[in-house]
């Protein structure tokens, strides 16, 4: 008899146990170092107005929906541009300035454009790190003659090897490092 | 003519050796430990297949032996079975010691066979103490593959995954020291937390046939348990040591152990094991270094009445995960495949950076039995296990050294078992379970959670019988109920709730509206039914055969349902499902086994169906701000796996064994009639051992291990525009690498260092001929060879 009641109250404990529970809901996350928003921004040294291409991703690099790419402002042939390039983390708000923390770790990071395209755009850096090589925030963009079909590629590398083979000249071939942006951006050069 | 002669032959051999057919062979049969005479203990002469036992005074004699070599093995209730072979030159007097343990008391047992098998008719191989020790610098996953049919899913070589039969993680379980391990095994990533130097002995079942630990073992079940205490006045422990060139490993491990004969005892165990940048044949594999540090003290009091155990042990691993593995978009990989090194290849080096894991686990746990007279023995325990998962990863700025999952699962179980051993031929045991689980994932790490915050309520019952038929044939049969609740708290982006779905199937279990994000709270029950039920048959000393049937149901587990984001080293977005079902298993087995003195075979049939099989499928392309991604999610669909695996063992002479263990296995998707993913390739290990017990028991293995490639795999391969070149290019993330040959060596001898220290010294070289290869199971064979040579020196001092 000592032996099933023993065993009883063994069952009820083992019953009475899984009935405890938390009502606290948890914190949202709010991503930290996201970048949503890439602008490439230039601006005329002498005639013109400025022109702004800009790729938002507000659900991140996970979330389903695809980059909405603007363009603003037209790109004229022959003409000489001082461009820049802004990452933004918007689901911050206000936004977050992203590029400051790409310059301040300048040595790790590294922007890359490749052009293609009838127009014959050129890209030249315009930025130093402390190590005496480029970043790619800064840059003058030479826009070359009237087209319709050109496209630059934007890329942000973290951790590339700055010294490798063309690296230093803007080529991404043997850069290595994790690619954390890449926009494809098709533009415009008219007369 | 031929024949006459060869009969001839026979007729003088055999009247040669029936000349001297008068030598005596007198036995003693003691205990190890106290050298106490063993009554009644069972001795079985192979060569002459017939039985006598051990009298009163634990004596023996075999009279009218010929001058020929003679095989015994000698059993005993709670012993160890020993086999010795005995060259007869003349009247012998030989003392045998068997090792007596107080665990075996606990049951009385039926069947005089002491292997400690935890079922009876189910695939179940056991792998003694002594193979474990050869393993102690390395992981649980690579001491199991000495079972045949058992392979491991890895991500580089610290973390290294069982794989029973083609499954793992969820559909593995590994119980520890009696307590299931809830170790956040659902990633494929994470390799059980367990310190192989606490293992005595390791029992791997394949299939659900231990319905004892659980019903959602749809692969098998992993039973690991310390070594035994004996029961006697005794300070005994042992010291491993040991060195590898490839990492430049270093390994300590140490255990001390006190028994008293009354039944008090006491254990401490302890491990450091650490390892800088492994090798391929060809460059370092940058950040790979890993350190583990280990320990666990078990106290308590056994007799064959009752008895308690208080247990608790700590693990820490420090893992460094291959620099080269860690990209950021789909370009990245399409480089590190077309890439012919990995990278990132630096010099040596012992420093852990990121990415790595930092994962400690705690397992605390408090057992009592007692045992009824003309009842049987019943048990209660409590279990507590504590798993802090971090993974760290390649972060910019202030967030550097913040880790970017943060995940603690706290588990609290109460079991109780009661077995009804009073009858002789029948063994009753059933059980209850109640399991309250908290997964909390902590928000500071700045990035959305892989996996929520969940509670989780299990309970479950079980009933087991074993039916000693008669001498030849057992029966065992069971059948188990679970319950399982899980009650999520998790953050959807709304763009992904819209895309999956859910905000038709799902709208009411929104608790909060944030614009960009939900804060949703699933709950989920799972009832699940499973059974297992089997027969052994032995038809004579040599020939048993086993058939098993198990039914085993498994819910889906949290990263099944709940999975969400960006896995980086795979380069695509993995989502969970919350309209997954349970998997349902149905499992048949069939085992010969044959046994001579001189030839052991066994052969394991299984075919496996699953219905409602869950798995990770690409489903397509998503843009990003990062480039294009593929997306994988979670779906269900009917699969079948059917295997053969065999081992064999053969005395070619009194010094010389050869071995073989292979096996073969085939995964099928039948709903969309294709072959699974991570299906290990035909593989086939043999071996030749030469071993003089008179030369310091000196042993010395050469060992060849030839794997196939697997061509059976599913073509998950997809064209992706690659903007850095400006192409678009096809990405074979499915064609498994070639097969590959590997040559393995290992020696060890025993010295007596005094009466009661023995030390033992083994070398071993694994890739002799630093073969470069990559293995399809390797989780990253996209960016790097496998381990190149590796040659360790282990010394053991047991004392």
């Amino acid at each position: 008899m000592k032996t099933y009641k023993t065993l009883s109250i063994l069952a009820a404990l083992a019953i009475s146990f899984s009935s405890c529970s938390d009502d606290d809901n948890p914190d949202v996350v709010n991503e930290e170092e996201v970048i949503t928003t890439v602008r490439f921004e230039l601006s005329p040294i002498t005639t013109g107005s400025s022109v702004v291409i800009q790729s938002q991703d507000l659900d991140g690099a996970d979330g389903p929906d695809a980059p909405i790419i603007t363009t603003m402002g037209t790109i004229l042939a022959s003409t000489q541009y001082t461009g820049s390039v802004q990452f933004l983390n918007e689901i911050d708000s206000p936004a977050e300035d992203v590029t400051l923390e790409v310059l301040e770790e300048a040595d790790e990071h590294q922007v890359f454009y490749a052009l293609t395209g009838s127009s014959g755009s050129t890209i030249t850096y315009n930025d130093l790190d402390g190590n005496g090589n480029p970043i790619g925030v800064d840059f003058s963009f030479n826009s070359g003659v009237a087209g319709t079909d050109n496209t630059v590629i934007v890329t942000l590398r973290h951790e590339p090897s700055k010294d490798a083979e063309g690296v230093n000249e803007g080529l991404i071939a043997n850069a290595g490092g994790e690619t954390d942006i890449e926009v494809v951006f098709n533009f415009t050069v008219e007369n | 003519m031929k024949q006459l002669l060869l009969v001839v032959a026979l007729i003088t051999v055999g009247f040669s050796y029936s000349q001297n057919c008068s030598y005596t062979l007198l036995g003693e049969v003691k205990d190890f430990h106290d050298g106490e005479p063993i009554v009644q203990a069972s001795i079985f002469i192979k060569t002459e297949n017939r039985y006598i036992t051990s009298d009163a005074e634990g004596k023996f004699k075999i009279e009218n032996l010929c001058a020929k070599e003679l095989l015994l093995v000698i059993s005993h209730i709670a012993c160890d079975t020993k086999t010795i072979r005995i060259t007869i030159k003349g009247d012998t007097y030989k003392v045998i010691r068997l090792e007596h343990h107080v665990e075996e008391l606990n049951e009385v047992s039926i069947t005089g066979s002491s292997s400690r098998k935890e079922t009876v008719t189910a695939q179940e191989t056991t792998i003694s103490e002594k193979t474990l020790k050869k393993y102690s610098a390395l992981n649980l996953g690579d001491a199991l593959k000495e079972v045949s049919g058992v392979s491991s899913i890895n991500t580089g070589n610290t973390i290294v995954k069982p794989m029973i039969n083609g499954m793992h993680s969820s559909r593995l379980l590994i119980v520890n020291n009696g307590v299931r391990q809830q170790d956040q095994e659902w990633g494929i990533e994470h390799a059980p937390n367990i310190d192989i130097n606490s293992a005595g002995q390791i029992s791997v079942i394949k299939g659900s046939g231990a319905l004892a630990y659980g019903g959602d073992a749809i692969g098998g079940v992993i039973v690991i348990n310390p070594s035994r205490i004996v029961l006697a006045d005794s300070l005994y422990g042992n010291t491993i040591l040991s060195g590898q060139t490839n990492g430049r490993a270093f390994s300590i491990s140490s255990n001390l152990n006190k028994t008293y004969r009354n039944g008090w005892f006491v254990k401490g165990q302890g491990t450091y094991k650490q390892n800088g940048d492994f090798k391929a044949p060809d460059y370092y594999l940058t950040n790979t270094g890993s350190a583990t540090k280990a320990f666990s003290v078990n106290t308590g009091y056994n007799t064959f009445e009752s008895g308690f155990e208080v247990f608790y042990s700590y693990l820490n691993n420090e893992i460094g995960i291959l620099r080269a593995s860690h990209i950021g978009n789909i370009g990245d990989l399409v480089n590190a495949i077309n890439s012919q090194e990995p990278l990132v290849t630096e010099d040596f080096s012992s420093t852990i950076n990121s990415p790595k894991q930092d994962v400690t686990h705690h397992l605390a746990k408090l057992r009592y039995y007692k045992r009824f007279q003309s009842f049987g023995k019943v048990s209660v325990q409590y279990d507590y296990q504590n798993n802090q998962r971090f993974e760290f990863d390649v972060r910019v700025g202030d967030d550097r050294n913040k880790p970017a999952l943060d995940l603690t699962l706290q588990t609290h179980t109460l079991t109780t078992d009661v077995i009804l051993d009073s009858e002789t031929d029948y063994k009753f045991k059933f059980g209850l379970m109640g399991r309250f689980q908290d997964n909390f994932a902590n928000p500071e790490t700045g990035v959305r959670r892989l996996i929520p915050d969940y509670n989780r309520y299990d309970f479950g019952t079980y009933l087991t019988v074993d039916w000693y038929v008669n001498e030849t044939t057992s029966i065992d049969a069971g059948v188990r109920y679970d319950f399982n609740r899980i009650d999520a708290k998790k953050f959807y982006r709304t763009s992904r709730w819209e895309e999956r779905g859910y905000d038709e199937d799902f709208g009411d279990i929104i608790i909060e509206d944030l614009g960009t994000q939900l804060l949703t709270n699933p709950i989920f029950d799972y009832h699940n039914i499973s059974a297992s039920t089997g027969i052994k048959f032995k038809l004579n000393t040599q020939n048993t055969f086993l058939f098993n049937y198990s039914l085993s149901r498994r819910p889906p587990n949290p990263s099944e349902l709940f999975s969400d984001g960006l896995h980086h080293s795979a380069a695509r977005i993995e989502l969970g499902e919350l309209r997954l079902k349970q998997e349902l298993s149905n499992r048949v087995g069939l085992t010969y086994i044959y046994n001579n003195s001189d030839f052991n075979a066994t052969v394991e049939g299984f075919y496996n169906r699953i219905n409602d099989f869950i798995y990770l499928e690409p489903f397509g392309i998503e843009q990003t701000i990062r480039g294009a991604f593929p997306v994988w999610n979670y779906k269900q669909s009917n699969a079948e796996l059917f295997g053969i695996d065999v081992s064999l063992n053969y005395n070619a002479t009194d010094n010389l064994v050869l071995a073989n263990k292979s096996a073969f296995i085939r995964g099928n998707d039948l709903s969309d009639n294709r072959p699974l993913i991570d299906m290990p390739a035909f593989n086939t290990i043999n071996s030749v051992n030469f071993f003089k017990p008179e030369w310091n028991d000196l042993s010395i293995t050469l060992k060849s291990e030839w794997v196939l490639e697997q061509t059976q795999f599913p073509d998950n391969n997809f064209e992706v525009f690659i903007a850095s070149t400006n192409t678009t290019e096809l990405v074979d993330i499915s064609t498994p690498p070639p097969a590959y040959h590997l040559l393995h060596f290992y020696s060890d001898m025993s010295f007596d260092i005094s009466r009661k220290m023995i030390l033992n010294i083994a070398l071993s070289v694994n890739n002799i001929f630093n073969t470069t290869y990559r293995a399809y199971l390797n989780r990253l064979r996209y960016f790097s060879d496998d381990l190149g040579r590796n040659v360790m020196l282990q010394l053991q001092l047991n004392y």
